[in-house]
């Protein structure tokens, strides 16, 4: 019972923490995206329709690809373009509501829902907590790779400088528009990563509201590990904790709570969570800001 | 002029924001960005097979050609107007209020609710709005109390509000709120409350005035008060209003009850106006993003109240058009328009757009010059 519960947040954990550490990559360098929730949509819409035709690798790749694609849109407009990155991330989202919504009349006879045949869906593991997708252990690994390249790599160190003082890597010679791109593209893509993961290894469908906050929930989870890949890690396994344990409890007959109350509990942690952290974390200096060469 | 001097000395990055979004020279970019939209949406309708021509003008037609597509327009903007308003109020104090669609589901909740008395109609009215503009302020204190106390990001709170308010209503609407006849929706709100029409055979009724009067007074409160200078001050200099002794807490808690207010009351529009049944679905109906759709109305409309009032005609517009052009000859889904507004959204985040077209960008301001010379030489002759 207890592994069901474990293998229940391990598969709820998979988009919130490879999304949040997508995020860190970005905002160490110093942008803030929250079209997160909109890379997650578009590319669970893509990767399922990507899945049908090439298969479920192939589902997936699409799907970071089209995350990357997102992630490099925002980068030129919020880079080279000197754009206000809350503005751009709010047209992410609208963009992937409208985007999804209308693929889904266009390419589905079911306007509500469409559903991946099974045979297009990754195969899962079969593990002591259930049935696990091979997605789940690249998103239990990466978090730790990510840790390493932050503080060990010369490339994560002029990710950090460009995020704390574009003008001074400026001056080093770094391309700071470049590396911001580059950063950009890799946390879409990774975002992406966990939104093709949603529909193509683990619910099998695509709906219109499938995110359901899950990006704001990795933006919290940002906020929460302070930039730190592995705190990420734990933050996305405490939501996808919760959300089972709602799903979980609700399976109890005669529970007295409704499910309806269950599922709030991942958006009401989500906030408790972040109260209490905030004053105790430091972002970079140049977080959302585009930089302008004197 | 005052509003100059300030931006002048506010610090860079929040420069940009200010001026990307509310712009002191005039709505050229604004409609750049629709055209942009509506060019990437034709590129879109024409790769997936439609008919992109054949599409649009099915919908200007439907929109803007007689009375009744300028009605249904106007009856799709009011709640657009409204919470078009709440984000660009909190956007004046700094804030990125993004939690609209959550305070307008409690307002909804609260709006169905005067169901369950009788008073008689006038009465019934004021009622349901109050009810409507006090949920949806108290939906909206929440963000603003953990931003003051905790300093949590409105951007995180607001949605993970929207979402508790989204399972609340299911909850509600699935037990005491329900409607007996029909599991899936509320009991309506009596005829005693709703607005009559304002023009026969369309959705607009007289609730469409309520928009337009919340709109004006908030361009009055912002623009014509002290507490709306001190509102706008702080938003775009935070630490310079300090030092002038701006309270920036008071100043973010009101922008967050005044949005809270003119979110609550775009969910009255729906459902005491342009709604047939006047009652709210089990997952929300018609009140589903519209929230949403606000912020793109908000950026189009410049974030000023009268700004507002035009560009929610104009996506109320596409919105009534739409509807006609999924039953046209090629017929178009209607979920087009969004994603054109979300196309427009992420263009308006550049900021002098404009520039990004030299040859544009030089027309306009010659054009503009011209045409304030002639308006200056007109002006001369008169006084003459």
């Amino acid at each position: 019972m207890i592994l069901t519960l474990i293998g229940f947040t391990l598969r709820a954990m998979v988009p919130i923490t490879l999304t949040a550490v997508g995020e860190i990559i970005g905002e160490t360098a110093g942008l803030f995206n929250i079209g997160l929730e909109g890379i997650l949509l578009v590319s669970a819409f893509a990767g399922a329709f990507g899945a049908t035709i090439v298969g479920p690798i192939g589902g997936l790749a699409i799907g970071m690809g089209v995350g990357a694609l997102v992630g490099l849109l925002f980068a030129i407009v919020s880079t080279y373009w000197k754009g206000t990155q809350m503005v751009a991330g709010i047209g992410i989202n609208l963009l992937a509501i409208g985007f999804v919504e209308f693929g889904m009349i266009r390419f589905s006879s079911n306007a509500g829902a469409f559903s991946i045949p099974s045979e297009f869906q990754l195969t899962r593991l079969n593990t002591p907590f259930g049935l696990l997708s091979p997605v789940i252990f690249i998103a239990l690994a990466l978090p730790f790779v990510i840790y390493w390249f932050l503080r060990r790599t010369r490339a994560g160190l002029i990710l950090k400088a460009v995020g704390e003082s574009p003008e001074a890597a400026d001056v080093a010679g770094i391309n700071v528009n470049r590396v911001r791109l580059v950063a950009s593209t890799v946390g879409g893509m990774l975002a992406g990563l966990g939104g093709a993961y949603m529909s193509v290894a683990w619910f099998g469908f695509v709906t219109k509201g499938m995110s359901a906050g899950r990006g704001f929930i990795a933006l919290a989870t940002v906020v929460f590990s302070g930039l730190n890949p592995i705190l990420a890690l734990v933050g996305g396994a405490l939501f996808g904790f919760f959300r089972s344990l709602g799903l979980w409890v609700d399976t109890i007959p005669g529970f007295p709570i409704p499910a309806e109350f269950l599922q709030m509990l991942p958006y009401i942690v989500t906030l408790l969570v972040v109260s209490g952290v905030i004053g105790r974390v430091r972002f970079p200096k140049a977080l959302g800001q585009p930089y302008k060469r004197e | 002029m005052r509003e100059e001097k300030l931006e002048r000395n506010s610090p860079r990055y929040l420069r940009g924001i200010h001026r990307t979004l509310t712009g002191f020279h005039p709505a050229i970019e604004s409609v750049l960005a629709a055209i942009i939209g509506l060019l990437i949406g034709a590129v879109v309708m024409w790769l997936w097979g439609y008919d992109p021509i054949a599409a649009y003008s099915t919908m200007l037609k439907g929109a803007f050609a007689d009375k009744w597509g300028l009605a249904d327009s106007g009856a799709i903007a009011a709640p657009l107007i409204l919470t078009a308003l709440t984000f660009s109020i909190c956007l004046r104090a700094g804030m990125f209020n993004i939690g609209a669609e959550g305070q307008l589901i409690m307002a909804g909740l609260a709006v169905v609710s005067v169901g369950f008395f009788s008073l008689p109609p006038g009465l019934h009215h004021v009622v349901a709005l109050l009810f409507a503009m006090v949920a949806g302020a108290i939906w909206s204190i929440g963000p603003a109390l953990l931003k003051l106390t905790r300093g949590v990001h409105e951007v995180v709170s607001t949605i993970m509000f929207n979402w508790i308010a989204h399972f609340l209503a299911i909850y509600l609407i699935g037990t005491i709120l329900m409607n007996p006849r029909s599991a899936d929706q509320t009991i309506p709100v009596p005829s005693t409350a709703i607005f009559s029409k304002l023009v026969k055979g369309t959705d607009l009724t007289y609730a469409v005035f309520v928009a337009i009067g919340f709109s004006l007074i908030i361009y009055f409160i912002l623009w014509h008060t002290t507490i709306g200078y001190e509102v706008r001050a702080a938003g775009l200099n935070p630490s310079a209003a300090r030092y002038g002794g701006i309270k920036n807490k008071r100043t973010i808690l009101l922008s967050f009850i005044l949005g809270g207010v003119s979110a609550g009351l775009a969910a009255a529009m729906i459902l005491l106006g342009s709604s047939s049944t006047h009652a709210m679905y089990r997952l929300h109906g018609q009140l589903t993003n519209v929230g949403f759709d606000g912020m793109a109305v908000a950026m189009v409309g410049r974030n000023h109240p009268i700004g507002i009032l035009f560009s929610a005609l104009f996506f109320g517009g596409l919105n009534a058009g739409g509807r006609l052009m999924q039953l046209g000859s090629s017929p178009v889904p209607v979920q087009m328009v969004r994603l054109v507004m979300g196309v427009i959204v992420f263009t308006m985040s550049i900021p002098e757009l404009a520039r990004i077209f030299p040859a544009i960008r030089r027309y306009s301001v010659k054009l503009v010059r011209d045409l304030r010379q002639l308006g200056s030489s007109a002006g001369r002759r008169q006084s003459r």
